[in-house]
């Protein structure tokens, strides 16, 4: 079949066909995405995406910024995940430079990055709830989600904004005391999740709401390029933390959840089990916790500390350096992929030997998931494809970029 | 041709074993294996790969190399979930009418991202069903993400009311 938009001349619809347009400003949508949806009575014959209201042309700029610069691009990408964004993108570019990064910098990565997950899995749920028409799950998703926040700005100064990881390290030294917020936070959280799920687990409504909706086959979903937890609920036990390790989660202990039935009940309990699981690796990240450097020792790509800077020469002279003029990196090119709260997420960042990286193109789990969203809707009712939209979890930014 | 350390790496020398002329390059760097492919052959490499487990199509994007030539390198990223391998196409297009087929019919997934590169970069994927804008207006001119694009965009940048862009 042809995949031309509805709201173009489709001589085939019949008399009973009816054109329904949702978006770009509807609550559902999560966002600016118009949907168009061909009718048959309730049921949706033929369905249409439409994207790109989001578009802010963030790859055109990182382009004319130095490369520490660009850090802060990637946080606007996807706003619900900025921490796996900053961290694709520093891990792709130190992979270019070559640059060791410390035991503490790493461990404290996976530890902001998990707690990204669950402010992400939060917000996913809420709002995913709210749609389907459980008020008060949205309420209890955003307690917990505000202690997240909160965490986020006693490292980093920023709610949500945070750039906090830096080519070759962290940005600050972690501020003092900053395990205490943490310990009370992730020891309080599975028994939020167990709320959570007296909340949503054996409600009637949203068994009916959720189960057997939004089915895909394995083979479809990654023709399309689906992937993260819309994969695993459908029976594949891929997580790139596990097949391809980066910033040391092969030294974390943890499960992949897997479920087989593929619809959105099966994916709601994928996140929720990764919620627990990345509780655990938080938790594990708090007790092993290395203590040492938090930045590379590469005085040429991260920046002196100020009391170094005061009074060495060396130390002032790459600080300009760096500030003015940024660092050179070595001519090649990278595609690191992370696993993001929505999947995977590339960072391909090619490099001419300047300042500036050459080309930085950003691969949002987002883009690959909501492909599939026409194929998932169509042949269901008008109110399915609402849940279907909420379970699949993506955020514009990330797909429009 | 391949270079001689690429010879025992198995991905490279099944394709250089299947569809010889069509690699012209290939090197493994940082861990990843890149190979240049024909354009004539992008479709063909594709489907042997995908054949050979390479179900996945991670996406497709474009680097500009303005003002060499042949400017435009459009690269693919191919993943096997069950070999847990990942290898990166590459195929080098002239400035003058960037044109490749496209690899639409051995993932239904390569839709969005060619349609991406396609508004962004002005490369035309030929057999794609349904090649129109994806990021951008409709009626926008040029295509943003060329070297030769002004990062502050043109004054004028929408074609007029019932002109074809």
């Amino acid at each position: 079949m042809s995949d031309a938009p509805v709201d173009r001349p489709a001589p085939a619809a019949g008399p009973t066909r009816m054109a329904l347009n949702l978006g770009p400003q509807h609550p559902s949508t999560h966002g600016v995405l118009r949907l168009m949806a061909e009718l048959d009575g309730e049921v949706i014959v033929k369905a249409d995406c439409e994207i790109g209201y989001l578009h802010t042309g963030i790859e055109k700029e990182c382009e004319q910024k130095l490369y520490q610069q660009v850090v802060t691009c990637t946080d606007r990408v996807d706003y619900l995940a900025p921490l796996s964004n900053n961290l694709c993108y520093c891990l792709a570019v130190e992979r270019l430079l070559g640059l060791e990064i410390p035991a503490l910098a790493q461990w404290m990565r996976v530890l902001l990055a998990e707690l990204t997950r669950l402010n992400s899995h939060l917000v996913w749920l809420g709002t995913h709830a709210l749609d389907v028409g459980a008020m008060s799950v949205f309420l209890y998703c955003f307690r917990e989600r505000e202690d997240i926040l909160r965490i986020f700005e006693i490292f980093s100064g920023q709610r949500m904004m945070t750039s906090y990881f830096r080519i070759g390290g962290l940005a600050l030294e972690p501020p003092r005391g900053w395990r205490e917020p943490v310990k009370t936070f992730i020891d309080a959280f599975p028994s939020r999740v167990d709320e959570y799920e007296d909340l949503l687990t054996r409600n009637p409504i949203w068994l009916k709401r959720t189960k057997g909706v939004g089915w895909m086959s394995l083979a479809d979903l990654l023709d399309y390029g689906v992937t993260g937890p819309m994969l695993r609920a459908a029976g594949l036990a891929w997580d790139i933390r596990k097949a391809e390790p980066y910033t040391g989660y092969e030294k974390f202990d943890f499960e992949i959840p897997v479920r087989t039935k593929g619809d959105i009940y099966a994916r709601y309990q994928v996140r929720l089990e990764e919620m627990r699981q990345s509780t655990r690796i938080v938790q594990e990240a708090l007790e092993g916790m290395p203590s040492g450097p938090w930045k590379a020792d590469a005085p040429k790509v991260v920046l002196p500390d100020r009391e170094r800077m005061k009074t060495e020469m060396e130390a002032l002279i790459h600080h300009f350096k760096i500030v003015t003029e940024g660092f050179r990196v070595p001519p090649g090119e990278v595609y690191q992929v992370i696993e993001s709260p929505r999947g995977e997420l590339g960072y391909y960042v090619v490099s001419d030997g300047s300042a500036k990286p050459w080309r930085v193109h950003i691969h949002g789990p987002s883009f690959g998931n909501l492909q599939a969203a026409p194929k998932m809707i169509e042949g269901r009712i008008i109110a399915d494809s609402i849940a279907v939209l909420g379970s699949m979890d993506f955020v514009l930014g990330d797909t429009d970029r | 041709m391949l270079p001689d350390n690429l010879k025992e790496n198995p991905v490279a020398a099944a394709v250089e074993g299947a569809l010889a002329p069509a690699v012209l390059e290939g090197k493994f760097e940082h861990g990843e294996l890149t190979l240049v492919i024909a354009p004539a052959m992008i479709v063909a490499v594709c489907r042997l790969l995908n054949e050979q487990q390479f179900e996945r199509l991670s996406g497709v994007t474009a680097v500009d190399w303005y003002p060499a030539e042949p400017r435009f390198e459009v690269v693919y990223h191919l993943h096997s979930v069950g070999n847990n391998q990942r290898v990166r196409l590459k195929c080098r297009l002239r400035g003058e009418a960037p044109e490749i087929d496209s690899v639409t019919g051995v993932w239904r997934g390569a839709d969005w991202y060619e349609r991406e590169v396609y508004d962004l970069f002005g490369v035309v994927f030929r057999g794609h069903s349904n090649l129109r804008r994806i990021l951008m207006p409709d009626n926008w001119l040029g295509h943003p993400l060329r070297k030769d694009y002004p990062v502050h965009g043109y004054k004028y940048s929408y074609a007029e009311p019932g002109v074809e862009p």
